[in-house]
């Protein structure tokens, strides 16, 4: 089962690394991690990506709130929230595909935001199923270099927020 | 004032006596401005031991242990006694040098990232760059390790620091950590829950942990078991949550536990964990104990509940709070029947030991030992074989029973004695160690004698590494590999080097007469006992 955690923690050094040494120590899956402030500059909010059956899941919300850096764990799963990557990529082309990329770029809603002469380097904001879809389009293209965040994602609003 | 002097005026504010430790020079500003307190200084001689005594002090007076070691290797040294801690929930500061900050990340002499290398054996951790924050560290430090789940706390110094000076030492008088609130007090309707299944049960148990002792709850779990007769079983931990012959107790748990207890648990339809991880010592199926009982886990910290064993009914909070407030409801429950029951088990699963005469019989020894001992006397055991038979025929009665059950490192007796004798010098103090264990911190003999701690130590000789070889036994038939200790020191000589009694008893002949002799005078004495090689503990 995937599981979203959305982490609020004291923004220091060195807290990244004992959230992520929490997770390896512990075998927890870490699917993804994204990490910026908020906006409070002495808050930073990881959102995590991780995967496992009941007990798992419920062991990381209770390690993550041990954690004395930590200042609130949520958790929720993927239906009840909104979730987002970003996605750049580089490939090259040549004169035969480059419709082809641009048609597929169109219909994925992903853009073009540089190119050289046998290079496009195209960006997309979206689920990261969608990305990772954008991703498997072009693998028949060569594909040189990709970067992902890693997922962000915040709980739907709901009537009584 | 420099920051070395602020460290100190911090422990003086905690009410510091002692600190156990080892200079070298990115602590020596420490240990400089130490000279001129109250704080007593206590010179171990290898720096995991710094953290054991600070761990057998912490045990015995329920304030913060304290210890001071260098950087680099100092650091890295302290980090078997600080996991030791940590895995038995023992509240200890322990504070390191460091190097110069502006040096920090060069790898320079004796640098070592010890904050990040302790991450997982501690509750927290600070590296101090800023001279100002010592006091509120301190504050913290103090606070986050003996509240809550209590543990390891270390603080990283670099030597700058420790030299700068400080702007104005105003020591805080409450702590305001957003991050940490403990729950200590019991959600009531979950007590509520806890008073329902115990009216309903008709084969309710206790098994106490390590915690009853850390909240200092034994009492309370006295009168409770008390007042309505509910049997108690115990982890390792817990021994000593209920005296030993207390008619409601029923032994130590686990694989190498008392097999009555064992069954006690089993047999049970309610099972209260109180303060106990449900470690694979303890319960060595997990699943195999919630089958046909109801589980209530009571834990001060949440991530305990759920995590070896479960669904349970989670009850989170500190024993004292939560037995405290059991004791206000009033509820009938009887169980006279099944506490009958759980007798007669106990006189028929009595371990049934043929011991070869021309030895001591450790079990034999063991129960000796505690029946001449000080109502309220404290008996360390080491980690292997002897440890087993300490918790198997120790009779603890006013007193404690410390030891490594959660990370099981041998050579913590020793030290944690010392630690231990220091609360109190009136109380008797006992080391019990096999061979392998003693060796491992037998250069604390000249801790002892330096400080005038008078620990007495026993140690079961079997020329083995005898847990090891016993698992040799069954798992390799007989196969023995690296468990043989021919070489080991003459003990007779080595007590004489450390100007300390000794005495030896080969066999239980003159048992009685040499256990007086070791016991008359509150002085260090090392009593080495001959126990057959070939002996086991199950």
């Amino acid at each position: 089962m995937k599981r979203i955690y959305s982490v609020l923690v004291e923004n220091r050094s060195g807290v990244l690394c004992k959230v992520a040494g929490l997770f390896s120590r512990r075998c927890f899956n870490i699917d993804s991690l994204a990490v910026g402030e908020t906006d409070d500059p002495d808050v930073s909010c990881m959102t995590i990506v991780s995967s496992g059956d009941n007990r798992t899941i419920e062991q990381i919300e209770k390690q993550l709130n041990k954690k004395l850096d930590v200042i609130k764990v949520k958790t929720f799963g993927e239906t009840s929230s909104i979730s987002r990557e970003l996605l750049l990529m580089k490939v090259k082309y040549n004169k035969s595909n480059r419709r082809d990329i641009m048609e597929t770029c169109d219909i994925m809603k992903a853009q073009i935001v540089d190119m050289s002469k046998n290079m496009m380097l195209i960006q997309m904001c979206d689920t990261p199923e969608r990305v990772q879809l954008l991703i498997s389009m072009f693998k028949s293209v060569s594909i040189v270099e990709v970067a992902r965040t890693g997922t962000l994602a915040l709980q739907k609003c709901n009537e009584t927020d | 004032m420099i920051g070395a002097d602020a460290i100190i005026k911090c422990l003086e504010e905690e009410g510091v006596e002692y600190v156990f430790g080892y200079p070298g020079v990115a602590i020596c500003p420490f240990y400089n401005s130490i000279l001129d307190s109250k704080i007593k200084t206590i010179l171990i001689r290898t720096e995991q031991n710094a953290a054991h005594a600070a761990s057998g002090f912490a045990r015995v007076s329920g304030k913060v242990g304290v210890c001071a070691v260098t950087s680099g290797p100092g650091a890295t040294n302290v980090i078997t006694g600080i996991a030791t801690a940590f895995a038995d929930s023992i509240p200890i500061v322990c504070i390191t040098g460091q190097v110069n900050s502006a040096l920090l990340g060069s790898d320079v002499f004796q640098e070592a990232d010890i904050t990040g290398a302790v991450e997982s054996f501690v509750k927290y951790s600070y590296l101090v760059k800023n001279v100002n924050d010592i006091p509120r560290i301190f504050k913290e430090a103090f606070h986050i390790a003996n509240t809550g789940r209590k543990g390891p706390v270390l603080i990283d110094v670099p030597i700058d620091i420790q030299n700068a000076e400080i702007r104005k030492f105003a020591y805080p008088e409450s702590v305001s950590m957003r991050t940490y609130k403990p729950t200590v007090k019991g959600n009531m309707a979950q007590i509520k829950k806890v008073v329902a299944e115990l009216e309903k049960a008709k084969r309710p148990i206790i098994c106490a942990g390590g915690g009853v002792l850390l909240s200092e709850s034994e009492k309370e779990l006295r009168t409770f078991v008390e007042k309505y007769e509910i049997p108690v079983v115990s982890t390792m931990m817990g021994i000593g949550a209920m005296p030993t012959e207390h008619p409601l107790y029923f032994g130590m748990v686990g694989n190498n536990g008392k097999p009555y207890a064992n069954r006690a648990m089993n047999e049970s339809d309610l099972l209260i964990m109180v303060g106990a991880r449900v470690a694979d010592r303890a319960v060595n199926q997990p699943d195999l104990i919630t089958e046909n009982k109801v589980l209530i886990h009571i834990d001060v910290d949440p991530a305990e509940i759920g995590k070896n064993v479960g669904p349970a009914i989670p009850l989170v909070g500190d024993a004292k709070h939560i037995f405290k407030d059991l004791l206000e409801q009033e509820f009938d429950c009887e169980h006279k029947e099944w506490v009958d029951c759980l007798r007669e088990y106990k006189k028929m699963m009595m371990p049934n030991r043929n011991p070869d005469p021309n030895y001591v019989d450790p079990a034999g020894f063991i129960t000796m030992l505690s029946e001449k001992m000080q109502e309220d006397g404290i008996y360390v055991a080491d980690v292997g074989q002897n440890q087993i038979w300490s918790c198997g025929y120790h009779i603890v009665k006013n007193g404690k029973f410390l030891t490594s059950g959660g990370m099981g490192t041998m050579g913590y007796s020793i030290p944690a004695a010392m630690g231990a004798k220091l609360v109190d010098k009136k109380k008797q103090v006992i080391a019990v160690c096999g061979d392998g264990s003693f060796q491992m911190s037998m250069m604390e003999l000249a801790t002892m004698r330096q400080h005038d701690i008078p620990v007495k130590i026993v140690v079961l000789k079997n020329n083995y590494l005898g847990m090891v070889r016993e698992y040799q036994h069954y798992t390799y038939k007989d196969n023995y590999s690296v468990v043989d200790l021919s070489g080991s020191p003459d003990l007779e000589k080595l007590s004489e080097a450390y100007g300390m009694k000794y005495l030896r008893l080969e066999n239980m002949d003159h048992a009685k007469k040499t256990l007086d002799d070791f016991l008359v005078k509150d002085e260090s004495v090392l009593l080495e006992c001959i126990i057959d090689p070939m002996d086991l503990v199950k």
